[in-house]
């Protein structure tokens, strides 16, 4: 299976939110190299290590994308498999975490294709209007506190995950792999299959929407 | 500039993929219209907010591999070719 993954692809780096989950942290760089040897070698220690290691993160990777634990834990199984098999083709070009994480969201992404669709809102339901001399149809009101005061509560958490998952699917993966998994245009635009300019477009509207959708409870200071 | 031109360029413009007269376009589009000033907020926040509601768990030990899972993966690269 071919891996896509292209030399230089990066991380878009995220300001001002809370750090350690979205950097690869480094204690295990080192042991990249030992662990590397070791799978090739095939070793059964050296792959209980790597799974013992990786799956947790991978599994909220999949979790995020998938939105179904079952689904989530067989992406995760899938990754490890394929990455097995692509390893002879994996010469460090990236650390073996970040090669992880781009195959388990493959591993997701194909899942997602098999999938029934559901019943959908049309995005554009959810996307601002104006009038015709371009002003906002409805004026926009700031919210009532900012997101490190409605972060600390569960309840705002979840609602805010409800409204992901309420955008359309298509909408919901680019938000993911744009603004959570920290992905490049590029490399998203590799993985869906799209252009550039449309992961842009799709990843502009998911952000209006989610705007859309949370408005109603944050403007009236709800949460 | 309108409203809705505003809106529409409003990624590039956080992005920072205008060219200086485009963005001197948003500034001043900004400091003449307070509906634009909290469209822009809330989009902003709903960002943050997204990354952070969808990276935050209830686990008791955020990352760690269920056994099960585990015991799974080891058992299907047993029966792997």
């Amino acid at each position: 299976m071919e891996i896509p993954y292209a030399a230089g692809a990066t991380r878009t780096p995220r300001a001002s939110l809370p750090p350690a989950v979205s950097t690869l942290e480094d204690p295990d760089r080192d042991d990249d190299a030992a662990l590397l040897a070791g799978l090739r070698a095939r070793q059964p220690a050296a792959f209980e290590r790597w799974v013992r290691r990786e799956a947790g993160r991978l599994l909220g990777v999949a979790r995020r994308l998938l939105r179904n634990e079952d689904d989530a834990r067989e992406a995760v199984q899938e990754a490890f498999l394929s990455a097995l098999r692509a390893l002879p083709q994996f010469h460090g070009e990236a650390r073996l975490s970040t090669w992880m994480h781009r195959i388990v969201v493959n591993a997701a992404l194909m899942r997602l294709r098999t999938r029934r669709r559901k019943p959908e809102q049309p995005i554009e339901d959810l996307l601002p209007a104006f009038l015709a001399d371009g002003h906002h149809a409805a004026h926009p009101c700031e919210w009532a506190l900012s997101p490190e005061a409605l972060l600390g509560r569960e309840e705002t958490r979840r609602l805010v995950r409800e409204a992901i998952d309420h955008l359309p699917e298509s909408a919901r993966v680019v938000l993911v792999l744009r603004d959570v998994e920290e992905l490049d245009t590029t490399t998203v635009a590799g993985l869906l299959g799209i252009s550039a300019g449309a992961v842009k477009v799709r990843l502009h509207r998911a952000r209006q929407a989610l705007r859309a959708l949370l408005d109603p409870h944050l403007r009236r200071g709800d949460l | 500039m309108t409203c809705r031109e505003f809106v529409e360029f409003l990624a590039d413009y956080l992005d920072g993929a205008l060219t200086s007269d485009e963005s001197g376009r948003f500034d001043r589009h900004l400091a003449a219209c307070p509906s634009c000033v909290a469209y822009m907020k809330g989009y902003r926040d709903a960002i943050r907010l997204g990354q952070a509601a969808l990276l935050s768990t209830d686990e008791p030990v955020p990352g760690a591999v269920p056994e099960k899972l585990l015991e799974a993966i080891l058992r299907a690269r047993e029966s792997a070719p």
